[in-house]
């Protein structure tokens, strides 16, 4: 019998991805929480405790900004939730249809936009919407509904409302591909067995299928949580770090980046930053918890 | 078989709806490659038309390869994705492999200290990051975003690769101590390559945000030899806003790479995405 020993290959080989993943993302997490409490005095870092979150939540120049923009945010989400999940289920339904013909094709080219960038994304549909180059009140006018165009990213009530379409756009295949996954998985024997009771077509998506479903649906509810709540990109690309017009875009994400890096005239601070990022910390802990605790548990799950 | 299934007047109806939606989908795209072939006044009067004789022009084409720097731009996102997904698919397998072959104290809570970064994003902590790299001197360099990508990759990596690594047969490992190979040979010379489809999943799954994001490049990195393709199309454009030509060219060139991508690994994509590696 050998003595056991230290077993330095385990050692070897945990090391680079815990160093990595350590140094790189969770310290520099720890620390910006940790830097949400200093601030800059005579061009030393002073403690002030959570002087920097009654600024942010309370301050009148600050909370309106913040308020702001995490009202937006929410918007942003409930129109991912209400528009982006129920059109990926729907199009998972007919994509799972059996016999249905080209249904790799149509995975593959609705897939597409999802893979392209934020930038390409958010200036393809500024040109598209674009007033000057007049592709969509043309072909508005085709169908006889020109009056019903404007210049969406440009007026303050519209604009928050088409940027989350066009991010729906985008990222419609995600919900498409994992829902369309959970459906492939549900036994014909289950299906055959409702059409014998005379369940079939919608009755059985709602009836069958959707109850199978709905951890796939949790899933991509905290997904889509997560994702919109450190959105920043779109935004930035199509409307820039002010988010105009007039701040009506502006999400928890520029609100962040403008911030702490500074824009024009305004110098960057990264302390009221990071307090901005402990906020969507806090937001993002909020929603995972929510979701494994109150969804993921009490969600029935049914053995296949 | 049951007739109600297999009506045809569903299935047309079924055929129309993903067909309306496939347009939705790719109009835009397809705008923008058409009319970035025309003239400038072409794009004006019939944006919706083929380029023809009359109104084909590369002059958008010239302007961006004069103006930009984008083979540059290019092989920086390139350098950047190799680099972050090796790193990813070698440091993951390594761990992942530490988690799911060997038992000892505290397996359990390192598997979950590396699976606390599926929930939570990076961006949380850009500004201690940002501020680490000005203390490494590492900002503007394409290191800084190879290491912040692949501390994003990571945790998602261990997670499904070490599913899958449970899943190899104990014999062969065995087998392998038995006639006397390290533990790090057993390692790449008999589990790497039997897990290699999960890898090739998780390589698709990373490489498409790494080489699509905007926010490090433009804060880590947003100097002009360590620009990314995302983040270089994003300033070109910027500054040429009024040329359109320019722009859609710029557009174009920045589509073209990742759909080129998409149609060689598309169906990797969609077999890993299926698979449930992500359930």
């Amino acid at each position: 019998m050998n003595r056991p020993r230290f077993r330095w290959h385990i050692v070897v080989f945990l090391a680079p991805a815990v160093l990595v993943y350590t140094a790189v993302m969770i310290f520099p997490l720890f620390n910006t929480l940790r830097l949400a409490l200093y601030s800059e005095v005579d061009q030393s870092r002073v403690f002030v405790g959570l002087q920097n979150f009654q600024t942010l939540f309370f301050d009148p120049i600050w909370s309106e900004q913040f308020w702001n923009a995490l009202g937006n945010n929410f918007w942003f989400f409930l129109i991912h939730m209400l528009v982006q999940n129920p059109i990926g289920i729907a199009l998972a339904a007919l994509l799972s249809h059996p016999r249905l013909r080209f249904s790799a094709l149509y995975r593959s080219a609705i897939f597409i936009p999802t893979i392209l960038s934020f930038v390409i994304v958010g200036f393809a549909w500024k040109l598209i919407l674009s007033p000057i180059w007049g592709i969509a009140p043309s072909m508005l006018d085709a169908v006889g509904l020109k009056s019903l165009f404007a210049p969406w990213l440009g007026k303050e009530e519209y604009a928050l409302t088409t940027l989350a379409l066009i991010s729906v756009w985008q990222f419609v295949g995600i919900p498409m591909m994992l829902i369309y996954a959970a459906l492939l998985t549900i036994p014909e024997e289950i299906l055959e067995a409702g059409e014998i009771d005379g369940i079939t077509g919608a009755s059985a998506f709602w009836k069958i299928k959707l109850p199978l479903i709905l951890p796939s649906i949790g899933i991509i509810s905290i997904l889509t949580f997560v994702g919109n709540f450190n959105a920043f990109d779109l935004i930035y690309a199509a409307q820039g770090a002010l988010a105009g017009p007039d701040f009506s875009t502006d999400i928890l994400g520029t609100f962040m980046y403008r911030t702490f890096f500074g824009f024009q005239l305004q110098l960057g601070d990264p302390h009221m930053g990071s307090a901005i990022a402990g906020a969507m910390f806090a937001i993002i802990l909020v929603g995972v918890c929510i979701y494994l605790f109150g969804i993921q548990t009490r969600m029935r799950r049914y053995q296949l | 078989m049951n007739k109600a299934r297999h009506n045809p007047l569903n299935t047309a109806a079924m055929h129309g709806a993903l067909i309306l939606y496939t347009l939705i989908a790719l109009f835009p795209v397809f705008v923008i490659l058409i009319n970035s072939f025309k003239s400038r006044r072409a794009i004006f009067r019939e944006p919706l038309a083929l380029p023809n004789a009359d109104s084909f022009s590369m002059i958008g084409y010239e302007t961006v390869m004069k103006q930009g720097d984008f083979f540059l731009y290019f092989q920086n996102s390139m350098i950047v994705t190799v680099a972050s997904l090796f790193f990813i698919l070698l440091f993951g397998a390594m761990a992942a492999y530490a988690l799911s072959e060997y038992q000892f104290k505290g397996n359990l809570l390192m598997g979950l200290y590396l699976a606390l970064g599926i929930m939570i994003p990076i961006r949380i902590g850009t500004v201690a990051i940002l501020e680490m790299m000005v203390a490494t001197g590492l900002v503007n360099t394409l290191w800084a975003l190879i290491l912040v990508y692949t501390a994003q990759g990571l945790p998602l990596a261990v997670f499904i690769l070490s599913e899958f690594m449970r899943q190899v047969s104990d014999d062969l490992k065995n087998a392998g101590r038995i006639d006397g190979l390290s533990e790090y040979t057993i390692f790449f010379r008999l589990v790497l390559p039997l897990v290699r489809p999960a890898m090739a999943t998780v390589a698709v799954f990373n490489m498409i945000p790494i080489w699509n994001d905007l926010w490090f490049p433009l804060i880590l990195a947003p100097a002009e030899e360590t620009k990314t393709l995302t983040l270089g199309s994003q300033v070109f454009i910027g500054q040429f806003v009024t040329d359109w030509n320019a722009v859609l060219s710029a557009l174009s060139m920045a589509i073209l790479p990742v759909l080129v991508l998409y149609v060689i690994f598309s169906r990797q994509l969609i077999r890993g995405i299926t698979s449930g590696a992500v359930k």
